[in-house]
């Protein structure tokens, strides 16, 4: 069949021509990201044999059992759930005034600033930048140097000396791993919610001002309702990735485990790959249900 | 420094149809949103009963606006979006269904209270809009081009919905459209918009008859316009005047001139059948008129023959830019 002769058969046969186009994407997809998805998934009912430290294939919820009758591992989960609650909601609320100035004010060459300012960030190695702010963040770092200087070292300490969240210093803190948590995730949060912002029609933002409502009832009531598919997309990456992080809680903040790095020790040092499987599970099952919940919220109505 | 609009000035009466006709770009809209609040003059007023309100914002004006693609909340419901209105105005919820459900009964959309606005066609979109509006009782409603979007049958038949709603609300309307025959069947008063400047204010029927600049006769319904040495040949004056097709008849080349006509002979082109009337394209020096003559016996194209009309049928124009 010479070349002509193959266009114009697979013109005739669309969903032929489209089924071609869309194998290679789908093996990759279905191979090697659902595959390996629920590879992990399945070696989270086997068990490991205490004795021989071995894993044992066959199905059981033993390691199911150990998670979730353990204290120590729920109090993982239940740590990570709350600081990834916590990013969340400070990161929606830091990026709502930047991404509604980007998306209904900021023009040409303004808008293009934002932009490459808000994803700059992500330009330079994940790994410096905590680093980097673990020396921001340190007893003697800048930031205290900062405070010291305007004379706000006491406020400082009253903050640190707050019971749970508190520590000796920023850096060896939850208080400085949440803050470096909303810095890292902060661009995640922007991006989905000016997308949204920016298809909020500015006929409707107009309509609202001429049937009376004050720019703080607009807010309320028009813009923010239609851009919560945004803030919902925005809160899925900020939730997930607060989840599944094991490198910042390891290099600044307080000593207590999350769950990526309970992942990343049990598959690693500790070889027990069936608890680190069930542990991936666990905010799997979180943004189920965090999803469940926006939708039952009516986040999704807009789409 | 561009000027979207320069040196209008117009008063509006109180209950009256006021259309504002343009072309796209002419300036009506932004007439439009300045008196909504949703522009602000860069010199200039606007007055609302008596009071200067430049520098009110929109929500503190009493006017509402029924928007060009509707701008219905998609979020809320056929009654929500009616009573959006009264809600961010703290009206009791019992009162707020009771008015919203008249206003949709008033636009004949009873029980539509409960559907989505993307569960609605074009007109019944139109309809809430208007009763979105209507139901907070403005001094002054304002209508951007608010049929510009239905086809043509929903388009006359809210044509007459509107007007009949004006006569028994006695509601101020501001109405604007680039439709010559929408304005002209529904208004009082007509402005007639170009490049930022109002070229005439008139009622409808002077508009039509005697309209003062080339552009008006042109744009509000169709007209010849003659004008430098055509009009100098044929009426002795080097005034512009325009002439409305229906007034001119067409003859033989060699019947006589009637008594108080004009005449003017040219070659037929072609004849458009339009049902009522045809209309007749003849080629005159060079410049294509029309002429929608009554009882004429139809002719090849191509045949000379004569165009004349009354005196009294001719517009004066005032010369410039045509």
């Amino acid at each position: 069949m010479s070349h002509g002769a193959l266009g114009g058969f697979l013109h005739r046969r669309p969903s032929l021509n489209l089924f071609l186009l869309l194998v290679p994407p789908l093996l990759w997809f279905g191979t090697v990201y659902l595959g390996s998805l629920f590879a992990l998934l399945a070696q989270s009912f086997y068990a490991i044999d205490e004795f021989t430290a071995k894993i044992v294939r066959e199905p059981t919820l033993a390691t199911y059992r150990q998670l979730l009758t353990q204290p120590a591992n729920l109090d993982i989960v239940l740590r990570t759930l709350v600081m990834a609650i916590a990013v969340t909601v400070a990161s929606a609320i830091v990026a709502f005034p930047i991404a509604h100035y980007m998306a209904r004010h900021a023009r040409g060459r303004t808008k293009a600033l934002f932009y490459v300012a808000v994803m700059l960030p992500m330009w330079t190695s994940y790994l410096v930048k905590v680093y980097a702010w673990r020396l921001i963040l340190a007893k003697q770092g800048i930031l205290s140097w900062v405070l010291g200087t305007l004379g706000l070292q006491g406020a400082l300490d009253a903050l640190l000396a707050t019971p749970a969240i508190g520590g000796p210093s920023l850096s060896s803190s939850y208080i400085g791993m949440f803050i470096v948590f909303v810095y890292m995730w902060l661009p995640f949060m922007i991006l989905p919610l000016t997308a949204a912002l920016e298809r909020v029609p500015a006929s409707l933002v107009q309509a609202a001002a001429d049937l009376g409502a004050t720019p703080a009832q607009t807010l309320r009531q028009v813009v923010l309702p239609l851009a919560l598919p945004g803030l919902a997309a925005g809160s899925v990456f900020t939730f997930s990735l607060t989840l599944g992080d094991y490198i910042i809680p390891s290099v600044v903040g307080a000593p207590g485990y999350f769950i990526g790095m309970m992942v990343y020790q049990q598959q690693g040092t500790a070889g027990n790959i069936p608890l680190a499987a069930a542990f991936s599970v666990v905010p799997i099952v979180l943004i189920a249900i965090y999803l469940a919940l926006a939708k039952r919220l009516g986040a999704f109505d807009a789409l | 420094m561009t000027r979207a609009v320069d040196d209008v000035s117009l008063a509006i009466a109180p209950g009256e149809f006021f259309s504002m006709l343009g072309p796209s770009g002419s300036g009506k809209t932004t007439c439009l949103r300045l008196i909504a609040g949703f522009e602000a003059p860069d010199a200039g007023e606007v007055w609302l009963e008596g009071r200067d309100v430049s520098a009110v914002p929109p929500y503190e004006r009493d006017v509402n606006t029924v928007f060009q693609d509707y701008a219905l909340f998609p979020h809320m419901n056929v009654a929500q979006n009616v009573a959006y209105g009264m809600r961010v105005r703290g009206v009791a919820p019992a009162e707020r269904a009771q008015r919203a459900a008249e206003a949709l009964a008033l636009v004949k959309l009873e029980g539509f209270g409960e559907r989505r606005p993307n569960q609605l066609s074009g007109g019944q979109k139109q309809r809430v809009a208007l009763a979105r509006a209507l139901v907070n009782r403005p001094r002054v409603l304002l209508l951007d081009e608010p049929l510009g979007a239905l086809d043509l049958k929903l388009r006359e038949e809210m044509q007459l919905e509107l007007k009949s709603l004006q006569r028994r609300l006695g509601i101020t309307f501001v109405y604007v459209t680039h439709d010559q025959g929408e304005a002209l069947s529904m208004s009082d008063r007509v402005a007639v918009f170009d490049r930022g400047r109002i070229e005439q204010l008139a009622a409808p029927q002077e508009l039509y008859l005697r309209p003062r600049t080339a552009f008006v006769a042109r744009f509000v319904g169709s007209s010849n316009v003659f004008e430098g040495a055509l009009a100098e040949r044929l009426a002795g004056s080097p005034v512009p005047f325009a002439v409305r097709p229906e007034r001119i008849q067409v003859q033989a080349p060699a019947d006589p001139v009637p008594e108080a006509y004009l005449a003017c002979e040219g070659t037929l082109l072609d004849v458009q059948f339009h049902g009522a009337t045809s209309r007749w394209q003849v080629d005159v020096d060079g410049r294509v008129l029309a002429a929608e003559p009554r009882d004429a016996a139809p002719v090849a194209a191509g045949t000379r023959l004569r165009l004349v009309w009354p005196r009294a049928a001719m517009a004066p124009l005032e010369p410039g830019a045509a």
